[in-house]
């Protein structure tokens, strides 16, 4: 690297200070005020009944909904790059719907078609199934916010290792099945792992949508955002901090499991991961043979 | 016949990659498909692969057709230019693959893939990763994976293309010595005519979707069916309705009825080789390929007028009459050159 010159000290005093001021803070603001008076206060507000439930129903959204994006992404995925179709244009507009529409529109659509004057509430009612306030309809809102990101995530990796080691594994005899676990999926695991972390990151945090379709009922629809906000109003500010901190501790839990389960991955059961660098080094002086 | 193509055709939106391609590859052979970029030699290989289905035509592989059958039931063994190695596997790990999906036991794939890296020398090498081999190691690495499970034939598509002249040259001797103990069929695609006659017994010159001609290097060079073989398959002067190779091109200094003038404008010598250069009066460039000997008793310079007698000029026009080489020169004509069906001797 070159000798950093004022200019470069410039730039990141500023990105820095930037960061700093608009990310830094607040969430160091929040963990000061959670800890202020020790960690009695806010463990008994997170021990709560009402607490205890939003972060099991919580984890409940993301246990549905991260599998189902998943599962749904990766094949998703394949269809648009793999199988090249006109219709295929069409499907790539849909699946960013969830980006470009606020999730209060979205949980305002989800009411329209499940509530008891929508298309699909009053038959679902007859056969006794709730969707609006219970778990299916937060479930929905969850899945539809947090769609777009596993399929964004993996189409480019998907086109950047291209079709050759597919080729090449069904010239060995593997079939589609075979293929696609040998083969596909350890070569895009990254993007996938990358995929299911911001699934699992918005699917935690999501408010607007399932605040609207959940009726946030205390013990019972409430997840952790809601519940941290519903604090927040009752000015519960030791439930409301220590709320936020679980869920942020929450997404770092993802980040940590799937950097340490694709490193596994790509162990396997053959040895040490070779670092890109270090692969450099190791061809430098690997002479070719005759 | 090992394997057998009839009436082949592939269309890729407004591109004819295949126009009715039939060719036969006698058991335990080592063919070459050559062609300049385009021609469809790698979309008839793939297709052999069962990695690109055709728009009509046969595929047969030892006796069975084998049109309607993926890829993963032909049993081929295919070689892709740029490896297709498995990157997050170990060499040990892409050699095993095709046995690990064969379910072999674990001593057996053990013993068979030793024994492969042995033969394509990676020995001592399995445990790394593709992307710490060179080129040539990785490409060997492919073919090791390619034969682990016995194939029928074996398909390599410009299994060369992506290394460096030298490692090029070192692979495909070895790749003809491993052929020659192995006696697997064997299709290899490539542009470059010198490594197709370096390599292949059999030679498939494709173009533009078509054979052209197949047969063996000397077949080809010595009897081409037309123009395009002709100056695809080694060097080619044209003088008007003929073509004259440079080797067959005799300097004289003195004019007779088989002769035409010609000012010599460049000389240059390639080692033992000299190469030189003339304007024939209507502007045309033609070129001689002369031994040192050669020159040193003409005592050529830059500018002299000297006289040019092709010797073995062919003709593809199947217009006599306009021979001018008639006597001292040979000209071959040929019929039927549109004839994309060839069939090659074994």
């Amino acid at each position: 690297m070159s000798s950093p010159t004022p200019a470069k000290w410039g730039l990141r005093t500023l990105a820095f200070g930037y960061l700093g001021l608009l990310l830094l803070a607040p969430v160091a603001m929040i963990f000061y005020k959670t800890f202020e008076h020790g960690i009695a206060p806010p463990f008994e507000a997170m021990t709560s009944p009402d607490a205890v439930h939003a972060i099991w129903l919580t984890l409940l959204m993301v246990a549905i909904a991260v599998p189902l994006n998943t599962v749904f992404g990766v094949g998703c995925a394949l269809l648009l790059v793999r199988h090249k179709w006109k219709g295929n244009a069409i499907i790539d507009g849909i699946i960013n719907l969830p980006f470009a529409v606020s999730p209060v529109v979205i949980g305002l659509s989800l009411f329209l078609l499940y509530g008891n004057d929508g298309w699909f509430g009053p038959t679902l009612a007859e056969w006794g199934f709730e969707v609006l306030f219970s778990t299916p309809g937060m479930v929905l809102a969850s899945v539809f916010v947090s769609l777009p990101f596993v399929v964004r995530e993996t189409v480019p990796v998907l086109q950047e290792i291209g079709t050759e080691q597919e080729q090449a594994a069904s010239t060995l005899g593997a079939n589609a099945w075979q293929t696609f676990w040998r083969v596909t999926l350890p070569a895009i695991r990254w993007g996938v792992a990358y995929g299911i972390v911001l699934t699992t990151a918005r699917v935690l945090g999501e408010f607007g949508a399932v605040t609207i379709v959940s009726g946030s009922i205390s013990g019972e629809t409430e997840t952790l955002p809601l519940f941290v906000a519903k604090a927040f109003e009752q000015f519960d500010e030791q439930a409301a901090y220590a709320g936020a901190i679980v869920l942020a501790l929450l997404a770092l839990t993802t980040l940590l499991l799937m950097s340490i389960g694709g490193r596994r991955t790509k162990a396997g059961a053959s040895g040490p991961i070779p670092i890109a660098g270090d692969a450099a080094i190791s061809t430098s002086d690997t002479k070719e043979g005759s | 016949m090992a394997i057998a193509v009839e009436g082949a055709c592939k269309r890729f939106d407004d591109f004819q990659a295949l126009d009715n391609v039939s060719i036969d590859v006698p058991e335990g052979s080592l063919t070459a498909l050559l062609g300049p970029s385009g021609s469809g030699k790698s979309t008839l290989l793939r297709a052999i692969a069962g990695l690109e289905t055709l728009d009509a035509g046969q595929v047969t592989i030892n006796g069975e057709d084998a049109t309607a059958k993926p890829a993963q039931k032909r049993e081929v063994g295919f070689v892709f230019q740029h490896y297709a190695a498995f990157k997050h596997m170990t060499v040990f790990g892409n050699v095993a693959f095709g046995l690990k999906i064969r379910k072999w036991s674990k001593p057996q794939i053990e013993a068979r893939v030793h024994e492969l890296l042995r033969l394509v020398q990676l020995d001592g090498l399995a445990e790394r990763y593709p992307d710490q081999l060179s080129g040539g190691q990785r490409q060997r690495m492919a073919l090791a994976r390619a034969l682990a499970v016995e194939p029928q034939v074996l398909l390599l598509d410009e299994p060369f293309g992506a290394l460096d002249a030298k490692v090029r040259k070192d692979l495909r001797t070895w790749l003809r010595r491993l052929h020659d103990e192995m006696h697997v069929t064997t299709i290899f695609v490539t542009h470059d005519q010198e490594e197709a006659m370096d390599v292949a017994e059999q030679l498939v010159v494709m173009n533009q979707g078509r054979v052209e001609q197949s047969g063996s290097a000397d077949d080809l060079y010595d009897h081409p069916a037309n123009e395009f073989v002709m100056s695809f398959v080694g060097e080619v002067n044209r003088l008007g309705e003929h073509f004259v190779r440079p080797h067959d091109m005799q300097v004289v200094l003195e004019a007779d009825e088989r002769t035409e003038e010609a000012m010599v404008q460049r000389i240059v010598a390639l080692g033992f080789e000299i190469r030189v250069e003339f304007v024939l009066g209507d502007g045309t460039e033609v070129w001689a390929q002369l031994t040192r000997a050669e020159l040193q008793k003409l005592e050529l310079i830059e500018g002299q007028i000297v006289y040019l007698r092709p010797g073995q000029a062919k003709s593809f026009s199947g217009d006599s009459s306009a021979s001018g080489g008639d006597g001292a020169s040979t000209p071959h004509r040929f019929d039927g050159e549109d004839d994309a069906e060839v069939t090659a001797a074994a």
